[in-house]
């Protein structure tokens, strides 16, 4: 997302999103289907809750060692004749990416869906370099068609409707497209065929890395991962530090829940191992392979707050059954990770102060945590990057005002009847019915659209001595 | 124990409780002083705050053999933060955890201690259940409020479609980000409208005030109510 679309505040960009009838639609229909496909299938797969905790240690387990482990995946790569780049920052990633370019020749590059390149801005890059990046996934198709970012971490088009892409590929590639999924996908089919034959260059992320056999793995629907990796003469793989796993016995544990977790299916449709660049006497694959291991913000987190957000499989499961995003959809949140794990990963990536506002963009309701395939206690570090924000001063002073207030309050019960007693009073104008309405300052935002019950006339404490002695009276 | 909102907002909810306990045998106290369990300080990351709070209501409950609590998260804030933010003080945090252990939602307390699994009330009406995110995902409970809910004479218990998914109250979320707060609530409201049900129960102060709000201004004929108030409905006493 752009800068400039930053700067209109969080809560507005919340409120265009409430107000965007496609957006509504688009996001109910895909996020039901998509709870629904996953319950089923955990549902008829009883080993799945064990194979869950047996993924999170895996995961904690890797990221005490995630040096060694490291180092073991570069030797086996170059071992195999691939490269291995070391990149701290994104802004290093992208420069052996665009140097890469330049020192082969590249002028077209085709990609396999990649949030690691989503995070550090790959295309805007390449172009800027002269290069021609193709996205080949459908969705991501059809936002690089739209220009826009994608706004669900496995579903990136997820807030279009097939009525919005039938009209875009109309327009895009001209002629008249009916609203038909399989219609509009034989249409970017033919288009991408000829590209994958005359890309110089296939970039991809990388859902894994196992460190005993240097395999990099794409899990992918569409075939196009295979394609990417295996046409063009250049294969980069840009991925996070925290994707390495020790060995192919981890892998079996991970794929074995990351698609049920996205999208209900046992496996994604292909599974592509990569183990090189070709080999000598083989006919296909790419001449170079290239592996970028970008740090990025990541391994200051190991010993950190965030800790839990380096186990992410990138799944998506929990964008789907938060509430929030539920309603508002990808954009809205501004960042290139959207959702309750978006928002942690943000912090990592971009710094605590950047997420002052999103990091209340949570009823703090646990589905997330609940859905994660290896279980992220997501509402927990929400809590903690708050009081990161609020020890650090970050957050606003009206807030930490009232907030002081509210403790004076609850330490001491006779300001507490007494606030009960002066609320009675204070709430009188506004009673209607027997219901509160139109309250001003910060409740005027509950009774926009909610009633507030009143202070009761007595209060449960007040209520306690009369209660008391009817006790004898009560007893059957 | 009886906190901020349930004081203030749904003495009934209490008085309701009182009653239903003391029919089921159990001597009830209320220790003078309470006001809020502190988690509205805890989740808007006032820590220090919240563990004064956790100090002062430890305190006032250290002679209970048994802490019951008509709000699912409240229960849930004691159970597994206070032990949490006391750490640095081991005499308190083991205080903490004492009292985590003797704390119990009022559903859980009713069926997992008291073994009580059907409740002599009557009840007219069709009820769906929203589970509360505290209760149900904090503390694991999805029966108990369902089995005695089946349990009151008069009372048609109906599947709430999307009863696990939040109302949209969240404590301050709900006016820091009032629209889609309400948007949630819309959703939840539609569902429970969609069931037929005369009343929609929970077991959760802020999910009453929620859900409550949203349906009076509405003009929906569907009412909020707590568990209590189906199991011990008041007499006009």
């Amino acid at each position: 997302m752009s800068d400039a679309s930053l700067r209109t505040p969080f809560p507005q960009r919340a409120h265009a999103a409430l107000e965007d009838a496609h957006l509504q639609e688009a996001l109910g229909i895909a996020t039901t289907k998509f709870i629904g496909l996953r319950r089923e299938s955990f549902a008829g797969f009883p080993e799945g809750e064990a194979l869950r905790d047996r993924a999170r240690a895996i995961k904690e387990g890797t990221l005490l060692q995630l040096d060694r482990h490291l180092e073991r995946l570069a030797d086996n790569i170059e071992r195999l004749g691939g490269h291995v780049h070391w990149a701290a920052t994104g802004e290093e990633a992208r420069d052996i990416v665009l140097r890469l370019c330049r020192d082969k020749g590249v002028r077209m590059a085709v990609k396999s869906k990649s949030m690691a390149t989503e995070e550090i801005e790959l295309n805007e890059a390449l172009e800027a370099a002269g290069v021609k990046p193709v996205e080949t996934d459908l969705g991501e198709y059809i936002i690089q068609l739209a220009h826009e970012k994608p706004s669900h971490i496995i579903a990136p088009a997820i807030h279009k409707t097939k009525g919005q892409v039938a009209d875009l590929f109309s327009k895009e590639l001209g002629g008249r497209f009916e609203a038909d999924p399989e219609v509009l996908t034989a249409v970017a089919r033919k288009e991408l065929r000829q590209k994958f034959l005359e890309a110089d260059m296939g970039i991809t992320g990388a859902n894994f890395a196992v460190a005993e056999t240097g395999t990099i793995v794409l899990v992918t629907n569409e075939g196009n991962g295979r394609m990417v990796t295996s046409l063009p003469r250049i294969h980069v793989a840009v991925m996070g530090m925290e994707k390495v796993i020790p060995t192919m016995t981890d892998l079996m544990v991970f794929l074995a829940i990351l698609a049920r977790s996205a999208t209900g299916q046992k496996l994604s449709s292909y599974t592509t191992l990569v183990r090189g660049p070709r080999q000598p006497g083989e006919t296909e694959g790419p001449e170079e392979l290239h592996l970028i291991l970008m740090d990025n913000g990541r391994t200051r987190q190991i010993a950190g707050t965030l800790r839990e957000a380096l186990y992410c499989l990138r799944c998506g499961a929990c964008l789907n059954v938060c509430p929030v995003y539920r309603q508002i959809g990808g954009h809205a949140y501004g960042y290139t990770y959207p959702g309750p794990i978006g928002i942690l990963l943000t912090a990592m990536l971009k710094g605590a102060a950047s997420v002052k506002d999103l990091a209340h963009a949570s009823s703090l309701c646990g589905a997330c945590k609940d859905v994660c395939p290896v279980r992220i206690d997501i509402p927990r570090m929400l809590v903690d990057l708050r009081a990161e924000l609020q020890r650090k001063g970050i957050a606003s002073w009206p807030e930490r005002v009232i907030f002081r207030f509210a403790r004076r309050i609850m330490t001491s019960p006779g300001l507490f009847r007494l606030g009960a007693r002066l609320g009675r009073v204070a709430q009188r104008p506004f009673v209607r019915s027997g219901r509160l309405s139109g309250l001003p300052l910060f409740l005027g935002q509950w009774t926009r659209t909610r009633d507030l019950p009143p202070i009761a006339s007595r209060t449960f404490s007040e209520r306690w001595p009369g209660l008391r002695q009817t006790k004898d009276l009560d007893r059957p | 124990m009886i906190t901020c909102l349930g004081d203030m907002f749904f003495p009934e909810v209490g008085v309701a409780m009182v009653t239903l306990l003391r029919r089921l045998g159990v001597t009830v106290e209320f220790p003078p002083g309470q006001t809020c369990c502190g988690m509205p300080l805890f989740n808007s990351g006032y820590h220090h705050d919240a563990a004064l709070v956790a100090k002062r209501t430890i305190g006032l409950f250290a002679g209970a053999e048994h802490i019951v609590v008509p709000s699912g998260s409240c229960a849930w804030m004691v159970k597994t933060e206070y032990a949490g933010l006391l750490k640095d003080d081991p005499a308190l945090k083991a205080a903490a955890e004492s009292m985590a252990k003797r704390t119990y939602e009022l559903s859980q307390f009713l069926v997992g201690v008291l073994g009580v699994t059907s409740v002599e009330s009557s009840f007219r009406g069709k009820v769906a259940y929203h589970d509360s995110c505290h209760l149900l995902r904090g503390l694991g409970e999805s029966r108990a409020p369902r089995t005695l809910l089946r349990s009151v004479k008069g009372c048609e218990l109906v599947e709430l479609p999307g009863s696990d998914e939040c109302c949209g109250f969240g404590g301050s979320f709900s006016v820091r980000l009032p629209e889609v707060s309400s948007a949630v609530l819309d959703k939840k409201i539609a569902n429970a409208e969609g069931t037929g049900a005369d009343c929609l129960v929970a077991c959760d102060a802020g999910c009453l005030m929620q859900m409550g709000g949203g349906l009076t201004r509405r003009g929906s004929r569907v009412r909020a109510l707590h568990l209590a108030q189906v199991l011990a409905p008041e007499t006009g006493a």
